[in-house]
Order: structure tokens, then C-alpha cells, then sequence
């Protein structure tokens, strides 16, 4: 068992549930409610790494995160240190993977919520602060709980584009899906088979977790 | 995200009494040219068909939307004046909404949601007084429930609780009883009107029932297309519409028109072959010009055949009985005039059998002077035309 590849990896997913959650509670939100030029290309935009093949977006990421490159550079005047195969480097890679699994559930969720309960909300007095933390997110909750169940379970199992940006540094990029795959090439299956099943049961955890809560809703009834 | 501007500048001004003010003027997308009032302690009904702007209306006074003019004060202080870029938002104004389809917090049962109103009282005070709401509208012991366990009924007596608890300066109800089955309305505009008794704000109501508009409203505004055609207490517009048009959307019959004439140096209002005499407003028209009048149905006085009645000899038109339609209790009856007008009135079942009615029969009724009333503005056939195009937009 590879306990320094599980550690990364959760370490992976969980940071990246953390940045990600806020962006897209606020951009579902936005999507959900707002009506501007250029909606259906952001839309699409953030639907892309579900269709574009890992490799594609790592390769992509790979040439970003060169020195010369924008991103690069500009990360390299900031921190002074690189982003290919550095853990920023593919907790980044991440963030840009799982926008779809963090923002899409999240949007479906602001888009179920009357307008009129805003407004309601609104003429109680409330203001759009409270409206946004005393309404809107309870009744979305579900929605930025699957969200997080999609992107951690999703990181966990992340392959390409991890392996395209971060290569397989132990302790620093290689995670567990990564390591099984390095089993397997060494022949040694039953480490691949004790870590793919420890990556089963954590996902599996995870998902029922998320869903056993979000259907313990009383109010959804009737 | 598109939150409510927060424009300062809104200036308190000294203005005469409690009430509501609105003024809301624009070419559109929504046009509107409106204006209206109502004191405090009365209850305005604003009623049109779909698409007239009512709801638009009753959402500028809620700050929820913006008229490119527009004006709107309450209880002294200015909410909107467009002209001075005042505009309050919705929270800033005191305002107690009761939404079409409640609008009720679905995660929070009914205590929760009256209470979440009350943010203006200190936090002890607002269980105690949230739990007294909901007894004031009969809900006593289902405080605990969520919105999805209760029926169409209970959900809108605690959307009107929520309404009251933020103790407004108006209220506001958007077809408050256009989701609930007939008997619980009934029931509820009941209770409305017991309500009414007790609070003493303006309170606003939009309704296309006019039936309704009529039993609860000390006023009634007509809108069509965004414009306010004639406010006045029920009677008043039922009696005087001021034209052709408001006659219409207060499903009005009896509307035509006529000449005014001179017979033996009478004013006399020619209709077909017949000369009528008009208590008032015939004087002020010249000779020759073409009129339209409308009747009120309570102002024909059927003859009755076995002897004569009370103000027999007032306008006495001959017709026959072109329809009858049995409506439970009512008759309503319609009578061709010679020259093909249609009269049309309802009368008791019992008395349409008394007075042996039936198809083809040829009758007598008087069209009482004092209640013919003359309109100005177009002929009804022209101002129908005009604004029938925009008629279907559906707005609200």
C-alpha cells in the first residue's frame, strides 16, 4: 500500500473541493441568475473538460505551465518556483479539470429556486446577504453537496491530465491512480488490487455520504 | 448579480396624510402610463385583463421594478421619484407582499417564515410574536408544519402573516386567492375583508375577478395596456364608466350609441326610431352629435303584462325576447329592439315565469332617464379596435 500517494491525493482532492466550492457557488449562481452576452460561450467553456480528452487539456496545461509561457512565468515571479510536475502545479491542473463537476450541479441547483423566493426574501427585509445565506443556500444545499461529492471523487480518480502535468513524483505528484498504474507496469498486482480497492471504498464513502444527507430534506415531501 | 440599486437622495418631504401615492410612466418594454392612490385604512383593487400592467404596477411600489418614471410615496415618505433619483430598495421600503403563489420559504416551516419577517424587532420579541400572527389568521398549532404540509388555504393565510409581521406602511397582494379552489376562497376573501377592519394601511389588490374587486374594494382602478383609465369607488365606475373601453373591461352590455336631437325644444337622445330622455349631461352636447350611452341593467324596468308598473312611461321601448339564459335563481334575458340593439338584464327566474317570458315574445320595458349615462371619448366600435392588437400580450 502506497501511503504517501494516498496521502497526496487526498490532499489533492481536498484542497481542491476547497477552492473550487466558492467559485462555483459563485459562478452557478451567476449563470443561474444573471442574463449577459457571452452566457452560452462561459457555459461552454466550463463544460469543456468533460469532452476533451485528459491528454488534450494536460498537454495544453503543460505548455501554460512553462516558464515562458503567461502562466508560467507570471507563477514564477509570484512564488519563484515552477508548476510542471510541482503539486501546484497539478492542484491547478485540477481546478481547471473539475470545473464542470463543481459549477454544473451547483447552477442546476440556483436555477430550481423561484425568483419570487428572492424577492419574497427581499420584501421581508432581508438583504442580499441574508437572502443568499438564510435562503437561497439552504434550499441549494444539495446541490453544492453533490458538487463536492462529483469533484472529490473525481480528483481521486484523475489520471491524464495528472500524469501529463505532474509526472509521478513520489510524495509530491503521484496519487493513487497514478501508483496503481505504476503497480500494474511493475507486475505487482496485488498492491494495484489492495489500492484500487481502498480508491472504491473511499468514493463509494464519499457518494453516500452526500446523498444519504442530502435526502434526509424533510421539507421535500409532499 | 443584479441586486436593487441603492441610490441615496431620497429626501423625506412633508406630504399630506398616510396613504399611497403611485405614479409610473414609460414606453417599454412594459408601457405604462398610471397613476393612482389609496388612503390608509382602504382597499384599492387594480383590475384589467392579463397583460394591463397590473402586476408590473404592484411591483414598482414593491421597489422589485424600476419605471423609467415614476413616483411613489406611502405614509409620508418618498419610496421612488425617479425625477430626483430617489429609489428605495425593497428592503427599505415597508412593505407587506403576498405573492401569487405565496412565495414561501420551502425549508422553513410556517413559524420560520413569519418570523423571518420580523428582522425590525429584537430577537426575543419575534417567536412570541410570530406564534401570535399565525393565531390572528387561524393557524394555531400548525406552526411546526413546512410549506408542503399544508394546503393551498393555510399556505396563503401564512404568506399573509408573513406580509403583516414585517408591520408594514402598505400591503400588497398579487391574486392572493387565484390558486385556491372556490369554496376556500370564499372562506379567505372573507377573512380578508374581517382583516381589513383591524389594520389601517392602504392595501393594494390585484385581481381579474371582478367580481371580487367589486365585494372587497372601497376602489377600483381599470387598467388596459398599462394605462390607468378611471379610479372610483365599485358603484361609481359599475354606474359611470367614463368610456366606451372601461365599460367593456368592467364586462359591461347595454353600450350604444346615439344623436342628440330636438323634439318640441327638448333635448332627446335618438336611438333607432326611439327619443329618450336623459337626466343629465344632454345639455352640454351640441345638436347632431353622435353619442355613446350606456345603461345600467338595473336601470330596465321590465313592464309587467297584468298591470302597469312604476315608471312605465319613463323611455318606454318595445322589444322582443331574443334570448334567455337560466342561470340557477337569475334569468338573464336579452331583447331585440326594432332597430336591432340588444338590450340585455337579469331578472329572478320566478319572475321571468310570472311574467310568462319566452323566446319570440314581444315586451315592454322602460329605460330609466336617471340611468342612462352618456360617455366621452371615442365611439365603442373605434376605441375597441384601436387597442385590441396589444390586448393579447401576456405580462404579467
Amino acid at each position: 500500500m502506497d501511503w504517501t500517494a494516498l496521502s497526496v491525493s487526498l490532499r489533492l482532492a481536498g484542497l481542491t473541493c476547497l477552492f473550487l466550492l466558492p467559485v462555483g457557488i459563485w459562478l452557478g449562481r451567476t449563470l443561474a441568475t444573471a442574463q449577459f452576452r457571452g452566457k452560452g460561450l462561459c457555459e461552454a467553456l466550463i463544460a469543456l473538460p468533460l469532452v476533451l480528452p485528459p491528454t488534450v487539456l494536460g498537454f495544453y496545461l503543460l505548455q501554460q505551465f512553462g516558464r515562458d509561457a503567461p502562466l508560467g512565468s507570471f507563477w514564477a515571479s509570484l512564488t519563484g518556483g515552477g508548476l510542471n510536475f510541482t503539486f501546484s502545479g497539478i492542484l491547478l491542473a485540477s481546478l481547471i479539470a473539475n470545473l464542470p463537476f463543481a459549477i454544473q450541479p451547483i447552477q442546476r441547483a440556483f436555477e430550481n429556486v423561484p425568483i419570487n423566493l428572492r424577492e419574497a426574501a427581499w420584501c421581508s427585509g432581508l438583504s442580499p446577504w441574508q437572502t443568499l445565506l438564510r435562503i437561497e443556500l439552504p434550499l441549494v444545499w444539495p446541490g453544492i453537496l453533490s458538487a463536492a461529492a462529483l469533484t472529490f471523487a473525481h480528483t481521486l480518480g484523475e489520471f491524464g491530465v495528472i500524469l501529463m502535468v505532474g509526472g509521478a513524483i513520489d510524495g509530491e505528484t503521484r496519487t493513487l491512480a497514478i501508483a496503481i498504474y505504476d503497480r500494474v507496469q511493475a507486475f505487482d498486482e496485488q498492491g494495484a488490487a489492495r489500492m484500487s480497492a481502498l480508491l472504491l471504498l473511499v468514493s463509494l464513502t464519499t457518494l453516500g455520504l452526500v446523498y444519504g444527507l442530502a435526502g434526509r430534506r424533510r421539507w421535500v415531501r409532499g | 448579480m443584479g441586486w436593487p440599486a441603492d441610490v441615496g437622495g431620497c429626501v423625506a418631504e412633508v406630504m399630506v396624510g398616510s396613504g399611497l401615492e403611485v405614479m409610473a410612466r414609460q414606453r417599454g418594454p412594459i408601457p405604462l402610463d398610471a397613476s393612482f392612490s389609496c388612503p390608509a385604512g382602504e382597499l384599492l383593487a387594480l383590475v384589467g385583463p392579463s397583460g394591463s400592467g397590473k402586476t408590473t404596477l404592484l411591483r414598482t411600489i414593491a421597489g422589485l421594478y424600476q419605471p423609467e418614471l415614476g413616483y411613489v410615496a406611502c405614509a409620508g415618505s418618498t419610496w421612488l421619484a425617479t425625477d430626483r433619483r430617489c429609489v428605495l430598495t425593497p428592503q427599505q421600503r415597508k412593505i407587506g407582499m403576498v405573492f401569487q403563489d405565496y412565495a414561501l420559504f420551502p425549508h422553513l416551516n410556517a413559524l420560520a417564515n413569519v418570523q423571518l419577517a420580523m428582522g425590525h424587532l429584537p430577537h426575543a420579541q419575534r417567536q412570541p410574536l410570530a406564534k401570535q400572527w399565525l393565531a390572528n389568521v387561524r393557524l394555531e398549532g400548525l406552526e411546526k408544519r413546512f410549506p408542503s404540509e399544508l394546503s393551498g388555504g393555510q399556505r396563503q393565510r401564512v404568506a399573509l402573516a408573513r406580509a403583516l409581521a414585517r408591520e408594514p406602511q402598505v400591503l400588497l397582494l398579487d391574486e392572493p386567492f387565484s390558486a385556491v379552489d372556490q369554496v376556500t376562497r370564499r372562506r379567505l376573501q372573507r377573512e380578508l375583508a374581517l382583516l381589513r377592519q383591524q389594520i389601517s394601511i392602504p392595501i393594494i389588490l390585484v385581481t381579474h375577478d371582478l367580481e371580487e374587486a367589486a365585494a372587497l374594494a372601497d376602489q377600483i382602478c381599470v387598467l388596459h395596456n398599462g394605462v390607468s383609465l378611471q379610479q372610483g369607488s365599485p358603484e361609481l365606475l359599475f354606474r359611470c364608466p367614463t368610456s366606451p373601453l372601461v365599460a367593456k373591461l368592467l364586462d359591461r352590455h347595454n353600450i350604444f350609441e346615439g344623436h342628440v336631437v330636438s323634439i318640441s325644444g327638448q333635448r332627446r337622445l335618438q336611438w333607432g326610431e326611439r327619443y329618450l330622455e336623459v337626466a343629465a349631461g344632454l345639455a352640454d352636447l351640441p345638436l347632431g352629435e353622435r353619442v355613446t350611452w350606456y345603461l345600467p341593467p338595473s336601470d330596465i324596468v321590465l313592464h309587467r303584462r297584468d298591470r302597469p308598473s312604476q315608471g312605465e312611461r319613463e323611455n318606454p321601448v318595445a322589444a322582443t325576447v331574443h334570448e334567455m339564459v337560466v342561470l340557477g335563481g337569475i334569468t338573464s334575458i336579452s331583447l331585440r329592439v326594432s332597430h336591432g340593439d340588444m338590450l340585455r338584464f337579469d331578472i329572478a327566474t320566478h319572475a321571468a315565469r310570472r311574467n310568462q317570458l319566452a323566446l319570440g315574445e314581444s315586451v315592454y320595458v322602460s329605460l330609466l332617464a336617471e340611468g342612462i349615462h352618456l360617455m366621452s371619448g371615442d365611439h365603442v366600435a373605434k376605441s375597441l379596435n384601436n387597442t385590441s392588437p396589444n390586448n393579447k400580450r401576456n405580462l404579467s
